[in-house]
């Protein structure tokens, strides 16, 4: 019978335990989301050069062009292993939030339009909705607050 | 007979008489793939979901285990099997299907031995002459119960494991020819406050080594009486914490004798970061190399411990540390 306790194994277990290489994760994360990012400058300057597109403008379809491509990137089960080498690379941007979106629709289409890729699709994505709500509500209240109160212009 | 605290011991020494293994894509990739039954090409193998898939890996490998014996499936007495999935409904579906009367059995990725030693010691008290067990997962069912979705990318710590898709059943038996049952060790829950689910190798290690002293202090056996030493799914990281909470207890087992099936499925160069997990992981191992190895003699007795972490997703996020169990059988060649 094994006779140890929850002090020595936790010691013992973190002895053996695999760190992340946090710093080798930031270098990747910071070439590859880098690089998403370069991608969609490129793709704004097409969207401002080809179409009447302004810099004020051009947001909504490059946003809606790097989904788009991320959803067929999810598709073909190409995202995914890009994501273990980028790490926060693939997460942070825009892309990430589609792919969480689009990965969770896929799994749950088995169970139906309505419970399964409705219900599930904004699983993991929607406490980014809620909480990025949240807070830019709690911004503006500080922001109007300020205004009032003549602090800020 | 009961023989210790913990441990059984089998007068009529149950036969494995026939074994298969069916996995999917990437397992066929890997280090055993001669010696699986069937690899399916496609992780959905023809049927709409991985759940399906998972119950169609149950049926394949039953199916296999049961023609390889040349018996019918009315002449099965019992089928004792499980899985990881909710309400484990892969193996009660999969069960449905053959009409053998059925004992469902669950401890996470202990199941395969669990179910094992619960046949043997059927068959050896006289109350089966055959009973059907083994034990499956399936890597996209796991994933999607118990973390993401399969195409979602989340960067992995190196201490997670890959879930093994394959299934692995045999065919316990009264009379007949192959590997025999001779001892079990049935293992008591743990829980050393582990609360990292990417990291189940850590959690389930003091189960292995509890269950590892308990059978060898039972049977009053030492490590030199077995060729081989297996461990199921503990990984890299457990395996080596596996390795000192041994040494602590003045129990030494040279590597060369040890092998874990979550290191063995896969080569080197397919990243399953720690080594592969899962119901299916120690059930394919054992069922496709090891029985292979019995039946050649290239092995005469060797001692199998599956753990397995018995966590939900819920637990994991209920802030619950992990509880884990580890089950152990010996398994003689015929030349002993």
């Amino acid at each position: 019978m094994l006779n140890t306790n929850k002090q020595q194994y936790s010691q013992l277990a973190t002895k053996h335990e695999k760190k992340r290489p946090i710093l080798l994760n930031c270098v990747r994360a910071f070439i590859i989301g880098g690089l998403i990012c370069v991608v969609g400058q490129a793709i704004s300057f097409f969207y401002m050069f080809y179409f009447d597109f302004t810099e004020q403008t051009v947001g909504d379809p490059t946003v809606a062009t790097l989904i788009f491509i991320t959803m067929l990137l999810t598709g073909f089960g190409i995202y995914d292993k890009c994501a273990q080498f980028a790490g926060a690379g693939t997460a942070v941007p825009v892309t990430g939030f589609g792919n969480a979106v689009i990965s969770a629709a896929m799994e749950h289409r088995s169970e139906g339009f309505v419970q399964g890729v409705g219900a599930n699709m904004f699983k993991l994505a929607g406490s980014v909705i809620l909480f990025g709500v949240f807070s830019a509500f709690i911004i503006a209240l500080i922001k109007t607050t300020l205004i009032q109160l003549g602090v800020i212009g | 007979m009961k023989i210790g605290k913990q441990s059984w011991s089998f007068q009529q020494k149950p036969v494995i008489s026939s074994s298969a293994t069916v996995t999917g894509p990437f397992e066929g990739k890997g280090a055993i793939a001669n010696k699986i039954d069937l690899i399916h090409k496609d992780l959905y193998m023809g049927q709409p979901s991985f759940e399906q898939a998972h119950q169609q890996l149950i049926e394949d490998a039953c199916q296999l285990t049961v023609q390889k014996a040349s018996i019918r499936y009315q002449e099965v007495d019992l089928f004792i099997s499980g899985d990881l999935i909710n309400q484990m409904t892969p193996t009660n579906f999969a069960a449905r299907h053959h009409h053998i009367p059925f004992i469902g059995v669950t401890n996470a990725c202990a199941t395969s031995i669990g179910a094992l030693a619960l046949s043997a010691l059927i068959v050896d008290s006289g109350n089966a002459h055959y009973i059907l067990t083994g034990a499956a997962s399936h890597y996209a069912a796991v994933e999607k119960q118990f973390r993401y979705p399969t195409e979602y990318g989340s960067q992995k710590p190196p201490t997670a494991q890959w879930t093994v898709t394959g299934a692995g059943f045999g065919l316990v038996s009264q009379i007949g020819q192959g590997p025999r049952i001779t001892k079990a060790t049935i293992g008591r829950v743990m829980d050393l406050n582990q609360t990292d689910p990417f990291n189940m190798g850590g959690a389930m290690a003091p189960a292995a080594a509890d269950t590892i002293l308990t059978h060898l202090e039972d049977h009053q056996a030492s490590v030199d009486d077995y060729d081989l030493i297996v461990t199921g799914d503990l990984g890299e990281i457990g395996q080596s914490i596996t390795i000192d909470l041994l040494k602590s207890q003045q129990v030494d087992i040279p590597t060369k004798k040890w092998v874990d099936c979550g290191l063995s499925i896969y080569k080197a160069d397919q990243n399953v970061y720690a080594g592969g997990s899962g119901a299916g992981c120690s059930s394919v191992y054992l069922y496709s190399q090891l029985l292979d190895a019995l039946n050649k003699q290239e092995l005469n007795r060797i001692l199998v411990i599956a753990t397995g972490a018995l966590l939900s997703p819920l637990s994991t996020l209920q802030k619950q540390s992990i509880p884990v169990i580890a089950h152990a059988v010996t398994i003689e060649s015929e030349a002993i």
